[in-house]
């Protein structure tokens, strides 16, 4: 707030020197009586309420249930003589996400930015500075040296060789299947059973699946609405339909429940595969909204003009169609991502110890009971912050697309 | 049928050049794929049941329930039948979404304007509460606020008064009411009503101002009359009961309001609100820059202009995603369950862990949300007919 | 076009992976956890070289998961003991976290051989839900537990006040019963997972939290003021708590019912698991066919002979089992009470075995 201005040393009115904060809450906050009203009653609320905040943040709060429990609210009940095998994902994810940052920002002149600079030192001070980190920080310091070397290397890369961009998506895609065999263990490595995925670790990769399952499908339904085919169109009108008429809550209940009961006799799948089919489903038909709404968008002349140079109708969808209709929709479709992974929190309700849930056992624990403010905002700040980065990059995204056009 | 086989081989070929076939057939495969899908999911489930000894039957509905319920709309005893609480819960859902609508669409509304205040303080309260409450799980929101807020607050016996009309303590809310069901829903009809006159009338004043340039003094009046009437039924009407503190804690007359359903309808108003206020905010930008200008040059103040001018435009862009917000808080209303409301979900949870039918329970969940979100898109169509453009 | 492609495959290889992983997780997969055709669970479990048993976890004293992930407590002791008869090891088994809400969908799917989750045996459940109910491990009753300072002293005191209850369990039904029958007017918060109602109850929000007696003393010693927590002397309810098994299914049923009469049985005979090896030559000849040294009771089972020789080394009889969990060497020091052997006033009974 640079609005207030120090007058300690005269009863007079500030003049000359104050000139640039107060006409600027002249004009900004006391307008007129109304606003000046408006002004006064709403920073009282608002500063009560932050000072009750603060003083009870750092007087009344006990936050050492947050530095105690920080294995569990990460990963969950992950055996800790493996977590060698997370720090490698760890490493994994980010030196791709390095690497694809790199080759992404290839055409800037200056890839480490001051304001990506701050936020290296940022994350480099609260490694070092805050607690539950320190005895993995000498592991993550690294971690975050790796993300810069990863992007200054892409950046030369992606220079080198401007067709990368085709790997980059594959090694992605690739990185899924090694994450899961380092998670879930099997082929030399020691299993570990579903059972013991938990927390920001069984969060991420319910979303990241449901969110790889569901836009296939969302896309298969959405061009089935829009089809020229009755059938088609109908049952995919049908689906998305009653699915959207649905709570999510009860689509996982009976994903839990009667998945077992639509299979053959005895087969039943792991309760994280069916609670994130039954995530997917659902998601799906959103989506499916979403893209429909791109499909609408795109004018009717380039399909014409598609059939007329002879293209069919897989082609005509696939190389016009698709690419305009996602581009429109990507707003939308990120929003749905978000909300699919603010969904994850209601596996919690059918039993998985993802963040919330492994937040609920935590808050069980007979020398933490009645430290809900603590442990919820802690959580609400770890969601906040991947929902946020996620809208954050969804703008990037369209902001760059409206440049191309 | 060709009869050489040259000539079939050449109509073959045709017909796998035929656009018009490959259309039939795609779709006659993908019918024959579902319906086997289905077919094959239906047959294993029949299979299922009757293995575990519960053959797909509603008939249980009929049998008495056995368990109570916390807080319901009707008369209901334990030994009345599991569709008598089912009706329990829907109630209790209903009543949930009505409340919570009607609050969101007001807080929505106040903080998408708030967004296009000239007061900075205004403005950026209602983007960080934008942005803040959009990227948080409505679950995690809905636990703080039940237990880390309401769970807060005190015992019965040191419940905070509000001005001696109300009362907070960590069982509930307490608040005047009218003191019988049949008045507040007279009450509420009222309010209803005359909401629904005051439009009308508001309406026709405008266009009578419009066509004529003045005159509407009539409605003018009818709309005083209205209010002063809706005041009267309200104030004299109702035969309020006030709550009043007992000694020694709790508390005696007005309504109560559990702890579970306060929770609740806050978490769910708060959250539903941010998504509201965006969309009001994208439907007055999407107003032309040019209604403002042209609205202002003719000397309204800031008020009017977005009243009378930018705000009844933007309400056509408004109005159709509002249905699906609306949608989602009568869908998510089913999260209450999480913290204790005896809503339909729940009680619809218990009904399957009493009876063991989930596939039954499951279709009575469906059908009944499925034609709540119907209802609320048939209103929400009318409403969108009524404010779409009349063109000339 | 490739990128759909692309995308299709995707879609294909990942649900091809989750298939994948759950088969590296259930130690088998889907194939092996179906009985085959005729078949029996027991050989299931025994080609599957573990047992996959579906506990609370929540209770302790009863199945408690501590911060290093590690199971704890009566009810994961009768898997144990079912591990190590079947499988000679009772390490062997894998654990379910199940909520009340799923547990008998688990079990009757498959997804679990067995359940050791305070489950009360009823008839309702034994015949119309398709359970099979193995010999009770616990007799417990439904109580309710109050703040000291409430003042409440009996089920009449409730009149206008609040009761926190977890929800798909017997025990809201048999409050409602209890309530209806004095006609007092109370207010049911029924949640759905027990620590959120424990919490509720803990932070004020219920003067009562009814539960089973064995779970209020346990959930007590958690609470912030233990001492300030008083159990009425009312009993609302029979509660016999044993393991589950799916119906139909008599070879594994007999497995798990005789393994938890052994347990009994052992103890009445005076073995445990620090003296089991000293009756190895035993004369007398109903504990030689006991422990296998005598006749073919285990491999009548399908099971090896000496079964109950590696349950006892393993796991201990009931009484040390109870001690050990619930009994004076835990936090809880419940008396045997109704839970003592029948020769000593209880009702632990084993039929004879031979």
């Amino acid at each position: 707030m640079t609005s207030v201005t120090p007058d300690s040393f005269s009863s007079a009115p500030p003049d000359v020197v104050a000139l640039g904060p107060v006409p600027w809450a002249k004009k900004n906050l006391f307008s007129d009586w109304f606003n000046s009203l408006l002004t006064l009653v709403i920073a009282g609320i608002f500063s009560w309420g932050m000072i009750r905040l603060v003083s009870w943040a750092l007087t009344t709060a006990q936050w050492e249930v947050i530095p105690n429990n920080f294995g569990l609210f990460m990963t969950g009940t992950f055996p800790i003589n493996l977590y060698p095998r997370i720090w490698a994902l760890l490493a994994i994810v980010c030196g791709l996400a390095g690497l694809s940052w790199g080759v992404l920002g290839r055409n800037l002149s200056t890839l480490f930015s001051r304001n990506v600079l701050i936020g290296f030192g940022v994350a480099c001070a609260f490694m070092v500075l805050f607690p539950p980190t320190r005895p993995s920080s000498l592991i993550l310091l690294p971690i975050v040296a790796l993300v810069a070397g990863t992007a200054a290397a892409g950046r030369q890369i992606g220079r080198k060789f401007p067709g990368v961009g085709k790997w980059i998506s594959l090694a992605w895609f690739l990185s899924y299947f090694v994450a899961l065999w380092l998670i879930g263990g099997g082929l030399g490595l020691t299993k570990v059973s579903t059972n013991d995925w938990g927390g920001l670790l069984l969060t991420l990769f319910t979303a990241v699946s449901g969110i790889a399952l569901c836009f296939p499908l969302g896309l298969l339904l959405a061009l089935g609405r829009r089809s020229a085919l009755p059938i088609v169109r109908g049952l995919s009108t049908l689906y998305i339909e009653i699915v959207r008429g649905v709570p999510l809550v009860a689509v996982l209940f009976m994903g839990q429940v009667m998945i077992p009961l639509f299979l053959p006799l005895g087969s039943r799948p792991d309760r994280i595969l069916r609670a994130i089919i039954a995530l997917a489903l659902f998601s799906a038909a959103y989506l499916a909204e979403n893209v429909r709404a791109g499909l609408q968008a795109v004018p009717r002349g380039q399909q014409e003009a598609a059939m007329s140079l002879g293209l069919n109708t897989p082609t005509t969808l696939g190389l016009i169609i698709l690419p305009q209709a996602l581009k429109i929709a990507i707003p939308a479709i990120v929003g749905q991502f978000i909300s699919l992974f603010q969904d994850t929190t209601l596996l919690s309700i059918v039993g998985l110890a993802e963040l919330l849930g492994i937040g609920k056992s935590i808050l069980a624990n007979p020398s933490y009971l009645g430290r809900y403010a603590e442990v919820y905002l802690f959580l609400a700040v770890i969601y906040w912050f991947f929902c946020y980065a996620m809208s954050l990059g969804s703008r990037k995204i369209e902001e760059k697309l409206n440049t191309d056009n | 049928m060709a009869h050489d086989s040259g000539g079939s081989s050449f109509e073959l070929k045709a017909m796998l050049r035929d656009e018009r076939f490959w259309k039939i057939a795609f779709q006659v495969i993908t019918l024959i794929v579902v319906l086997a899908l289905v077919s094959f999911f239906l047959s294993n489930l029949n299979r299922n049941l009757i293995q575990q000894g519960r053959a797909f039957s509603f008939s249980f509905l009929t049998n008495p329930a056995g368990f109570s319920i916390g807080e319901s709309l009707i008369q209901y005893r334990p030994n009345d039948p599991y569709w008598r609480a089912l009706i329990v819960g829907l109630g209790n859902t209903l009543s949930l979404v009505a409340s919570g609508i009607a609050l969101t669409t007001f807080l929505g509304v106040v903080a998408g304007v708030a967004s296009f205040s000239k007061n900075w303080l205004v403005h950026k309260l209602s983007r960080i509460y934008v942005g803040l409450v959009r990227n948080i799980p409505l679950l995690l929101q809905l636990f703080f606020w039940y237990f880390a807020i309401y769970g807060a607050l005190p015992q019965p016996e040191n419940q905070i008064g509000v001005f001696g009309i109300a009362f907070l303590n960590n069982r509930g809310v307490y608040i005047p009411w009218a003191s019988s069901a049949v008045l507040a829903l007279l009450g509420i009809a009222a309010t209803i009503g005359a909401v629904i006159a005051a439009f009308y009338l508001w309406q026709q004043r405008t266009k009578i101002r419009v066509e004529t340039g003045t005159g509407g003094k009539t409605q003018t009046i009818g709309l005083a009359v209205l209010g002063l009437l809706w005041i009267a039924i309200i104030v004299f009407g109702m035969n309020w009961t006030i709550p009043a503190g007992v000694e020694g804690g709790g508390v005696e007359g007005g309504l109560r309001l559990s702890r579970e359903f306060v929770a609740s309808l806050t978490a769910l108003v708060f959250y539903t609100s941010a998504f509201v206020a965006e969309i009001v905010r994208a439907g007055i930008q999407s107003v032309s820059k040019g209604q403002w200008e042209a609205a202002r040059s003719l000397g309204l103040p800031a008020g009017s202009v977005m009243q009378l001018v930018v705000f009844p435009q933007a309400l056509r862009v408004i109005i159709p995603p509002m249905n699906s917000e609306y949608m989602n808080l009568t869908k998510n209303t089913s999260l209450a369950f999480a913290v204790a409301f005896p809503e339909m979900y729940s009680v619809a949870t218990t009904t399957y862990n009493q009876t063991g039918r989930p596939v039954e329970v499951f279709v009575v969940l469906m059908a009944t949300y499925l034609s709540l979100c119907l209802l609320i898109t048939l209103v929400m169509n009318q409403l969108n007919q009524n404010v779409q453009f009349k063109e000339r | 076009m490739r990128k759909w492609g692309l995308l299709a495959a995707a879609l294909g290889l990942t649900l091809a992976a989750c298939g994948g992983s759950t088969t590296t997780t259930a130690d088998g997969g889907g194939d092996d956890t179906a009985p085959a055709a005729g078949g029996s669970r027991l050989d299931v479990v025994k080609d599957r070289g573990q047992l996959i048993c579906g506990v609370d976890g929540g209770i302790p004293g009863f199945s408690f998961v501590d911060e290093s992930g590690t199971y704890s407590g009566l009810d994961v002791d009768v898997c144990k003991a079912v591990a190590a008869a079947v499988l000679g090891d009772a390490e062997a088994v894998e654990y379910r976290r199940l909520d009340s809400t799923e547990r008998f969908t688990a079990l009757s799917g498959g997804e679990v051989d067995m359940l050791s989750r305070n489950t009360t045996w009823t008839i309702s459940r034994d015949s119309s839900v398709g359970l099979e109910f193995a010999p009770t491990t616990f007799f417990d009753g439904q109580g309710m537990m109050v703040k000291t300072a409430s003042g409440i002293t009996s089920l009449e005191d409730f009149a206008g006040k609040a009761i926190c209850v977890e929800t798909g369990t017997t025990t809201e039904l048999n409050l409602t019963d209890q309530m209806r029958q004095l006609g007092v007017d109370f207010e049911p918060v029924v949640f759905q997972d027990a620590d959120a109602a424990y919490a509720a109850y803990a932070e004020g929000r219920c003067e009562g939290m009814t539960s089973d007696k064995s779970q209020l003393v346990a959930r007590r010693s958690t609470l912030p003021n233990p001492e300030e927590n008083i159990l009425l002397e009312v009993t609302m309810s029979k509660e016999p708590l044993g393991p589950v098994t799916v119906n139909n299914d008599s070879t594994w049923f007999d497995v798990v019912k005789w393994t938890t009469f052994g347990l009994m049985q052992a103890e009445e005979f005076g073995i445990t698991s620090e003296n089991v090896a000293t009756f190895e030559g035993t004369e007398n000849p109903d504990i030689a066919r006991f422990l296998g040294a005598e006749g073919t009771l285990g491999t009548d089972m399908g099971l090896p002979n000496d079964f109950m020789v590696q349950v006892i080394t393993q796991v201990g009889n009931y009484g040390e089992i109870f001690e050990r969990n619930l009994g004076a060497d835990s936090q809880f020091e419940l008396e045997r009470g109704q839970n003592a052997l029948w020769t000593e006033g209880g009702l632990m009974y084993s039929p004879p075995f031979r």
